[in-house]
């Protein structure tokens, strides 16, 4: 009996596996200049920020002291935070934007979901591109990182998986939101959304500088959760609270995959 | 059991909508099969069920002997799906729209370019395969679709109102792809809403209204049961064609009144012109014709096809 079921389900899995990646094939076959100009951008934004406040209002701010006790410069305190956040809106965007786009307006998964491919793996396959995607701006980041003596080549590699983690988490559940959205007016919503958590997620200043309401309220955002895992790897400082951002972060994966599926699964197969 | 689709008492319903409700079919391999109704009669429903992409509501459905609830992919690998609004990747060109799909199959590369080229042929489109889909006419993205459907080999296609919208030239460059493929011993399935179409490409089909099956044979069989060998139409100058039913009385089996025109139904329509001219009955004008789909179906239900 279980080891008739074992085989069956590996190669149920390993079909899933193929179907998702034929779904994220599709986008690298899509991919042409025009699009790969907008992922250029993508790039450049949080560079810019980097350069801007990191650099410039740091000039200004001078050293930053940590919870821990230890003194980091303003540049090496921001760094981390923009990378989380270009992990957020680069996921964000794939899969609230684009998603939402192929879904109602191309029906591209109307035709995909008359082959065997089934709604999750829809989900997947997009979510791995938008990730794929994502890797790119954070591995290029992170080398800029690297280059302005900001973090070390070895705590960079370290950040490297969280900020792929960070991608993942938020891409599920851009992929979730899109299944809510009504229309394109919504998309606001998000911009907005994003913009706050952007804001206030202990990115340009520690959250211990705010009031305990607001901290806590603060602290508890998917984006600071980020914030906090990849500047305490990148600037060694990593703890136990580290590792109850990768569970937060797992969490929102896997049940955002989750609704996402069931809900494409109830919009596209009534 | 030998038929590749088995439906008992299927049944769909959306909310307190009753879509389908509760049908036999049977579709036997190699015939092409047909579901006639006019809009709204639960063609395109029954097709998605069929297609296991909307689960039924009730009765028992079977597809190549598997169920959709619990094997919808296996099913899905062997069926080609032609629906009724084009969903072509626009993002893609021609020939991509059909190797990335052949992927979703898990067929390889090499196999998808080959059978890609292949089928690129068979719908005309061979040179095309570079262009983007948005500058293509409507028939050439119906017969792209077609092709897509075609990409693993399927042994069963399903068309949902595969000619809708194209103009005659383009419908005929279609019936006759798909009578090509009918040849080659593919089971198709069809929705339709125009007779001749049926008519051109059934073998067996069943007409639908109102979620149920009314009728079920060949085309012939259906209008030698339901209707008259000929039908003689009038068309009377006058707001009230209804007026003229009782003076028609008796030319033929039946008298029709529709808004615009009279069906007599006869055996003989040169020999119920006649009688009409002899009642002094003066029509503005008059053609005799042989029954047709759209006869049985105005028959079965007082209504007719397309509205």
């Amino acid at each position: 009996m279980l080891t008739l079921t074992i085989p069956r389900r590996l190669m149920a899995v390993q079909a899933m596996g193929r179907r998702s990646a034929a779904v994220a094939e599709r986008n690298v076959a899509a991919l042409k200049t025009a699009y790969a100009l907008v992922m250029v951008g993508g790039l450049l934004e949080p560079v810019l920020y980097l350069f801007s406040i990191g650099v410039g209002v740091g000039a200004l701010v001078g050293d930053i002291p940590l919870p821990g006790g230890r003194v980091v410069g303003y540049a090496e305190f921001v760094a981390p935070a923009m990378l989380a956040s270009s992990a957020m809106s680069g996921a964000l965007s794939e899969t609230t934007f684009n998603f939402f786009g192929k879904m109602k307006f191309m029906r591209l998964y109307e035709g995909m979901l008359a082959t065997p491919v089934r709604p999750i793996e829809i989900a997947l396959g997009e979510l791995s591109w938008a990730m794929a995607r994502g890797s790119l701006y954070s591995g290029a980041f992170l080398a800029i990182m690297v280059a302005m003596d900001l973090t070390t080549p070895a705590r960079a590699l370290v950040a490297f998986p969280a900020s792929m983690l960070v991608g993942f988490a938020f891409g599920a559940l851009g992929m979730t939101i899109s299944t809510l959205m009504r229309g394109w007016q919504d998309f606001d919503m998000i911009g907005a959304g994003m913009f706050v958590l952007f804001l206030f997620s202990g990115t340009f200043v520690p959250a211990t500088a705010y009031p305990d309401v607001l901290r806590w309220l603060v602290e508890i955002t998917p984006l600071y959760r980020a914030v906090d895992l990849i500047r305490g790897l990148s600037l060694g400082t990593a703890g136990l609270v580290q590792l109850l951002d990768v569970l937060y972060l797992l969490a929102m994966l896997i049940v955002g995959l989750m609704v996402a599926g069931r809900r494409m699964e109830r919009l596209l197969c009534k | 059991m030998n038929s590749l689709i088995h439906a008992r008492g299927l049944i769909k319903r959306f909310g307190d909508f009753t879509a389908v409700d509760g049908i036999d079919v049977d579709v036997r391999a190699g015939e092409a099969f047909g579901f006639l109704g006019p809009n709204g009669a639960g063609k395109s429903s029954t097709m998605r069920m069929i297609g296991c992409v909307s689960p039924p509501s009730g009765g028992v459905l079977q597809i190549l002997g598997m169920d959709p609830r619990r094997d919808g992919p296996r099913i899905r690998a062997r069926l080609g799906v032609c629906p009724q609004l084009d969903n072509l990747d626009p993002e893609l060109t021609v020939l991509e729209n059909l190797t990335t799909y052949a992927r979703f199959f898990g067929i390889s590369r090499k196999t998808a370019r080959d059978r890609a080229a292949e089928l690129l042929d068979f719908v005309q489109l061979g040179e095309r395969a570079g262009s983007k889909v948005e500058p293509l006419s409507g028939g050439m993205k119906r017969r792209l679709t077609i092709a897509r459907a075609l990409v693993n080999e399927p042994d069963v296609v399903l068309l949902d109102e595969p000619t809708t919208g194209l103009d005659p030239q383009a419908r005929h460059l279609v019936w006759e792809r798909l009578f090509r493929l009918k040849q080659q011993g593919v089971t198709l399935v069809l929705t339709t809403h125009y007779m001749d179409e049926a008519e051109q490409l059934c073998d067996r089909l069943v007409v639908m209204d109102g979620g149920r099956i009314v009728a079920e044979g060949s085309p012939r069989e259906l209008i030698e049961a339901h209707s008259t060998r000929e039908v003689v139409e009038l068309r009377f100058p006058t707001q009230d064609q209804g007026a003229y039913a009782e003076k028609l009385a008796g030319i033929g089996e039946r008298v029709e009144v529709l808004p615009d025109r009279v069906l007599l139904y006869v055996a003989d329509g040169d020999d119920a012109l006649a009688e009409v001219h002899r009642r002094s009955l003066s029509p503005a004008s008059s053609l005799a014709r042989r029954s047709s789909l759209e006869d049985v179906f105005l028959r079965l239900t007082g209504r007719t096809l397309v509205d």
